[in-house]
């Protein structure tokens, strides 16, 4: 007897959660436009108002290149973060040593403020791109590590058994075993880390940089321009939003050995 | 036994430390025997007496305390490598990948083995339709049914031809008449592929059926009887025989198939 392969309820759900957002949002818009009409534009400027502000964004070279810097920033001090987040994981894992040493340090980490980060990195570093990387590096790593981590140690020992009876090289073991089992630990780690490092490349980009949505957001504060405000936050989200999309893709077509139900959403 | 010993065991002992006030707990005591070559042995004990220990010895996943473990003449724990593609094990569940088909389940010791994918995937092919697979080579372990994966796990135990094939209770975790059809068919594919058995169980109705000798443990793991028997034997003999086994035990045994 096969087992269940689509729930069917699940699809139903997913649409109609999609609605709901729509509507949430559409709500959202609605109210922000009534309060348009009771207070002056530098508290409440209209949706036309941002939405032109915000096409005005992609259609205009300069702030198109601040917009890009943003996201080039966010999946390069990501990346970087993963690549050594899985390194030590990997070395916590392999070595209980290493662990009792690097556990509280990356605990430790977890507790300095974004903000700090930005300082530190301000009075050691002079390259404005450097000190951006190595602020979101630092802010993210626990998170990654500490993800990946449980995701090495969450592998079964039965599997593990079954694929050391076949006498499996270490990087065969590595390729058949290790890699698929922390693969769901990996993009969880990412969608969750991408969050983060969204709100943290804007405090960097605010206090370090000559350009980026960050410092554009500083620019419309001192300008008292709403409008704008809005619409770099509006590019901000909308660049998250895409980017998780691409993560639920990409764990959809990763994770398809999965019943449907406890596939990614 | 005229043909060289597959797998030898000789004054074998496996203790697991416990607490530091107390003494090590041995699993294994002194455990000597032998097994000839094309050998179907079935071992028999009640939970708790060292099977499974005999078992992760035979299969080099753990080191012996003391003594030694040959088979086929090499160390199996030291020799890491030169094991590669000699020994298939079936485990009491199924333990498939859950992110690979059926079909690359079954290739995964071929895979391991350096085998070209092509011919990889033709023997995986094969040993599936052999075991009433055909159709669902590409579903993923979670849309087959238990009967299924288990079919799957020998096929991926049979798939690398291994000298010695090690059954860690295969059918315990089946419904009765799942259980039994395996079974039957299992055996058939030993004898048909003529590799050195030895079959973990604690049914003595599988134990009769599946080895042509049985060994009887008792904790820690030590032979407390043993008969031999084959395809001709008679009824009365067998009676005799699961008479004797259930004395020795003091009935602490499954004495017919698990629900």
């Amino acid at each position: 007897m096969a087992a269940e392969r689509v729930p069917p309820a699940r699809a139903a759900g997913h649409t109609r959660l999609r609605f709901e957002g729509v509507l949430a949002l559409a709500g959202l818009a609605l109210c922000w436009q009534i309060a348009s009409y009771f207070f002056p534009p530098f508290l409440f400027p209209s949706i036309p108002a941002i939405a032109e502000r915000f096409a005005g964004i992609f259609v205009h070279a300069a702030p198109l290149g601040d917009a890009l810097a943003t996201a080039g920033r966010i999946l390069l001090g990501l990346a970087g973060s993963f690549v050594l987040g899985s390194l030590l994981a990997l070395l916590m894992g392999r070595s209980d040593t290493f662990h009792r040493y690097a556990y509280p340090l990356l605990n430790f980490n977890q507790g300095i403020p974004a903000l700090s980060w930005v300082v530190v990195s301000i009075i050691w570093f002079r390259g404005i791109e450097f000190r951006i990387f190595f602020i979101m590096v630092m802010t993210t790593l626990p998170g990654f590590s500490f993800q990946l981590l449980d995701a090495y140690r969450a592998m079964s020992k039965d599997l593990l058994e079954m694929t050391l009876s076949f006498r499996p090289t270490r990087l065969d073991l590595l390729r058949t075993l290790v890699l698929p089992t922390v693969v769901p630990g990996i993009l969880t780690a990412w969608k969750v880390n991408l969050g983060n490092a969204a709100r943290v490349v804007v405090v960097a980009e605010l206090v370090g940089a000559t350009g980026g949505v960050g410092y554009e957001l500083l620019q419309q504060q001192q300008l008292f321009d709403m409008a704008g405000a809005i619409a770099w936050t509006i590019v901000l989200v909308v660049f998250v939003l895409v980017v998780q999309r691409v993560l639920t893709l990409i764990e959809r077509r990763q994770l398809r050995y999965r019943p449907l139900a406890e596939r990614g959403s | 036994m005229s043909e060289a010993p597959a797998i030898v065991f000789d004054a074998v002992d496996k203790r697991f430390p416990r607490s530091e006030a107390a003494e090590d707990f041995y699993a294994v005591r002194a455990l000597s025997f032998a097994v000839a070559a094309g050998e179907l042995v079935a071992i028999l004990g009640p939970t708790g007496c060292g099977k499974s220990t005999t078992f992760n010895l035979i299969a080099g996943l753990i080191r012996p305390s003391s003594g030694r473990v040959r088979v086929a003449g090499h160390d199996p724990y030291d020799e890491f490598d030169w094991f590669r593609g000699k020994i298939g094990i079936v485990f009491q569940n199924d333990r498939l990948m859950p992110w690979r088909s059926a079909l690359d389940n079954v290739a995964l010791g071929l895979e391991l083995n350096k085998v070209a994918r092509e011919e990889r995937v033709a023997i995986a092919r094969a040993w599936l339709e052999r075991l009433g697979l055909k159709g669902h080579e590409a579903d993923y372990p979670f849309a087959l049914s238990g009967g299924m994966r288990q079919r799957v796990s020998i096929a991926r135990a049979f798939a690398i031809k291994p000298a010695i094939l090690l059954g860690d209770e295969p059918f315990s975790g089946l419904d009765a008449v799942t259980g039994d059809t395996l079974r039957r068919e299992f055996v058939d594919l030993v004898r048909e592929t003529r590799c050195t058995g030895i079959f973990i169980t604690h049914s003595i109705d599988e134990a009769l059926q599946l080895g042509r000798r049985v060994l009887v443990f008792r904790r820690p793991a030590r032979i407390i009887y043993q008969a031999r028997l084959g395809p001709d034997t008679p009824a009365a003999e067998r009676e005799r025989i699961r008479s004797d086994i259930l004395h020795a035990l003091g009935g602490t045994v499954a004495t017919k198939e698990e629900p």
